[in-house]
């Protein structure tokens, strides 16, 4: 049997740029490698995939394999499937680790069945036993009201890592590593599922993933216009906006301002969160944040638990005021 | 048309944080007797999904769900919004499993089923977060598979699927039979009708056994698991909440956006 060794990452290339998650997961495969005494490889698909394996290589890879064929250009499962597999196969990795993206979500789960390997999907943490040598795989359930730590039983071990959870390393461009480009042979006709088109629900100003400040409403905003005044503020502290999952449900706002277990995940450095109770599901998207602000009229609401700030009051009252002082604040 | 829909009973996974209590020797999570379970948010969507393309396709939906100690009235609403048959996989040997021995057991049933167009489920059961499941049944079955749906129409043998992605979706099409799991966006459950409750009482759910589908019992339950869970625990809060006071709200947040300052957060 051959042996299984080393971490393979698999990359993602969003808007022509390395995706952030791709980032962490070189930083984190770069420690449980190091850990290992092990080489850490990663695998990027598309075309023109290069620059981008240089520069995975400056965040700690030691090993790039590109695969370039237009029709990897966008996720489509089927070739997908077929590509990571035949390259999983080739490394015969002890970790293989993605980001729990739209990608990571469909692609993981299908490869671990096709492989009959453990995926653990939307880790936290992850670290080897010293003991066992064995990958500890830490992950929020019940949505994020409980921690639990699994191992899994088969090779090699699969997860997925939940975005903003890990830190990517410092870029540092002398680092040496391998660029490999692999045929990936595709057979257009094992193509089941097809992507036929990318609808772009585009929201103007900063995206909520990469805002300093956010802004977020619930439910007990009460509808659509109430949100304006979130966005006055938002706009004043130039942050973004976002919105719990029935203010979305409800159509008071698109789906890509959704925080949370199902939506989007944030890291800002000020979160302020207004009429919503903090629910363990939307926490699951923030509780990165450095400093969470709330405004509730509910004192035994949740969000106070998770937050270092607050008022206790309705909304409708607090944030005319607290918008016109933030206006004089910053003007001084 | 026929329809299979997978669900899972579970614990309210909105039940307030502090009401779960976790038996560290077990590794078991509790809620209190009187929160009721509830079938999993997103497997009542994939439900939702079912019932719209019999709505204007016809046809049958079967659900199925494994599990242990059903409550009835729970499991019973699939029959009450307009499934046509429930299939329960009940056994203690079905206990204890994770997303591989789940899987092939569900995946077992539907071979039993037979007859299928399209699998639904649900993007994640919304205990363990997982989304695991679906993606197991569509390989065991050798189906293509599309996750994350938000809405799903069929036009001869061609489904066409719009699936939630990042900063907005993706048009999708995949062929029949083909198995798909569906996200909130795609919309409530509709209501339950008294007419639909008495349609269900009228209807005896079948219950299998691990012989009845012919799994093997070493690939069931927690025998066919291929994780180990070593630890289930609550996550530590060591925030101390500052609440900020005023003769009113109105001056509450003028000290607030004060006190913000002083901690250079503005
Ligand atoms: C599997 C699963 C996944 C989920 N994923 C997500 C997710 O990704 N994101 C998400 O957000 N949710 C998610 N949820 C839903 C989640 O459980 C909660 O239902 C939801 O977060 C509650 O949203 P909310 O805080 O806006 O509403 P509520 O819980 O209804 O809270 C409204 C709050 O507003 C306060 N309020 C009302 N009026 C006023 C006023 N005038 N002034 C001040 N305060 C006021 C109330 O005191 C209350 O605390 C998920 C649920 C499940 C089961
Ligand atoms: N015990 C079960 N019975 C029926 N369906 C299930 C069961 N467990 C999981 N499923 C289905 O698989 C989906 C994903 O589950 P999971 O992989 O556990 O997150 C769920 O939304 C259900 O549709």
């Amino acid at each position: 049997m051959t042996e299984h060794k080393g971490v393979l990452i698999i990359g993602e290339i969003i808007e022509e740029n390395l995706a952030a998650v791709t980032l962490e997961l070189l930083g984190c495969g770069r420690t449980l490698a190091d850990k290992l005494g092990e080489r850490l490889s990663g695998l990027l698909m598309g075309s023109d995939t290069r620059p981008h394996a240089s520069k995975a290589i400056a965040y700690g890879a030691d090993k790039i394999y590109i695969m370039e064929d237009p029709l990897l250009e966008d996720y489509q499962s089927d070739l997908y499937l077929a590509a990571v597999e035949k390259m999983v196969r080739r490394v015969m990795p002890k970790i293989v680790l993605m980001g729990q993206t739209p990608m990571g979500r469909d692609l993981a789960p299908r490869l671990g069945f096709r492989m009959h390997a453990a995926v653990l999907m939307d880790c936290v943490e992850l670290d080897i036993d010293t003991q066992t040598g064995r990958l500890l795989q830490v992950r929020p359930v019940y949505g994020g009201n409980a921690r639990a730590v699994f191992t899994s039983e088969t090779r090699p071990q699969m997860a997925t890592v939940r975005s903003k959870a890990m830190s990517p390393l410092e870029r540092n461009s002398s680092r040496k590593g391998d660029i490999i480009e692999i045929k990936p042979e595709i057979d257009p006709s094992a193509m089941r599922t097809k992507l036929l088109e990318k609808v772009k629900e585009e929201v103007a100003g900063i995206k909520i993933e990469d805002a300093a400040i956010l802004v977020t409403g619930g439910r007990g905003i009460g509808g659509p216009e109430g949100f304006e005044q979130l966005e006055d503020l938002a706009g004043l502290l130039k942050g973004a906006v976002g919105a719990t999952r029935p203010v979305v449900d409800s159509g008071w706002c698109p789906t890509s301002r959704q925080i949370g277990l199902t939506g989007k995940v944030v890291a800002p450095d000020l979160y302020i969160a207004v009429a919503l109770s903090g629910s363990s599901q939307h926490m699951a998207g923030c509780s990165g944040a450095k400093h969470i602000v709330a405004i509730n009229s509910d004192p035994q609401a949740n969000i106070f638990r998770e937050a270092s700030f607050g008022i206790v009051g309705d909304w409708k009252k607090a944030l005319p005021s607290f918008i016109e002082k933030v206006r004089e604040l910053l003007k001084e | 048309m026929e329809l299979i829909v997978c669900l899972k009973q579970i614990l309210d996974p909105e039940a307030p944080p502090d009401s779960y209590t976790i038996d560290q020797e077990a590794n078991r999570i509790f809620l209190p007797p009187e929160i009721a379970p509830v079938i999993s948010t997103f497997d009542e969507t994939a439900l939702e999904a079912a019932l719209r393309l019999k709505d204007t396709h016809g046809g049958r939906i079967t659900a199925l769900s494994m599990g242990n100690k059903f409550v009835s009235d729970v499991i019973k609403k699939a029959l009450a919004v307009g499934a046509d048959e429930l299939i329960l996989l009940e056994d203690v040997s079905f206990e204890g499993g994770d997303a591989w021995s789940t899987a092939y057991a569900l995946a077992e049933a539907i071979k039993k089923i037979g007859r299928y167009d399209i699998i639904f489920c649900g993007r994640q059961a919304a205990d363990w977060d997982s989304g695991l499941v679906g993606a197991g049944i569509a390989e065991l079955l050798g189906l293509p598979s599309v996750t994350l749906a938000k809405k799903v129409d069929i036009t001869d043998k061609t489904v066409t699927v719009e699936r939630v992605a990042g900063d907005g979706f993706e048009i999708v099409k995949v062929p029949i039979p083909c198995l798909i799991t569906v996200s909130n966006e795609l919309g409530e459950l509709r209501l339950v009708r008294l007419k639909g409750v008495r349609r269900a009482e009228k209807i005896q759910p079948t219950v299998w056994k691990p012989e009845d589908i012919g799994a093997d019992p070493s690939r069931i339950g927690s025998r066919g698991r291929l994780t180990t869970l070593h630890k289930l625990f609550k996550p530590v809060k060591e925030t101390q909440c500052e609440i900020i006071e005023g003769e009113d709200v109105a001056e509450a947040a003028v000290n607030l956006t004060l006190r913000l300052r002083e901690a250079k957060l503005l």
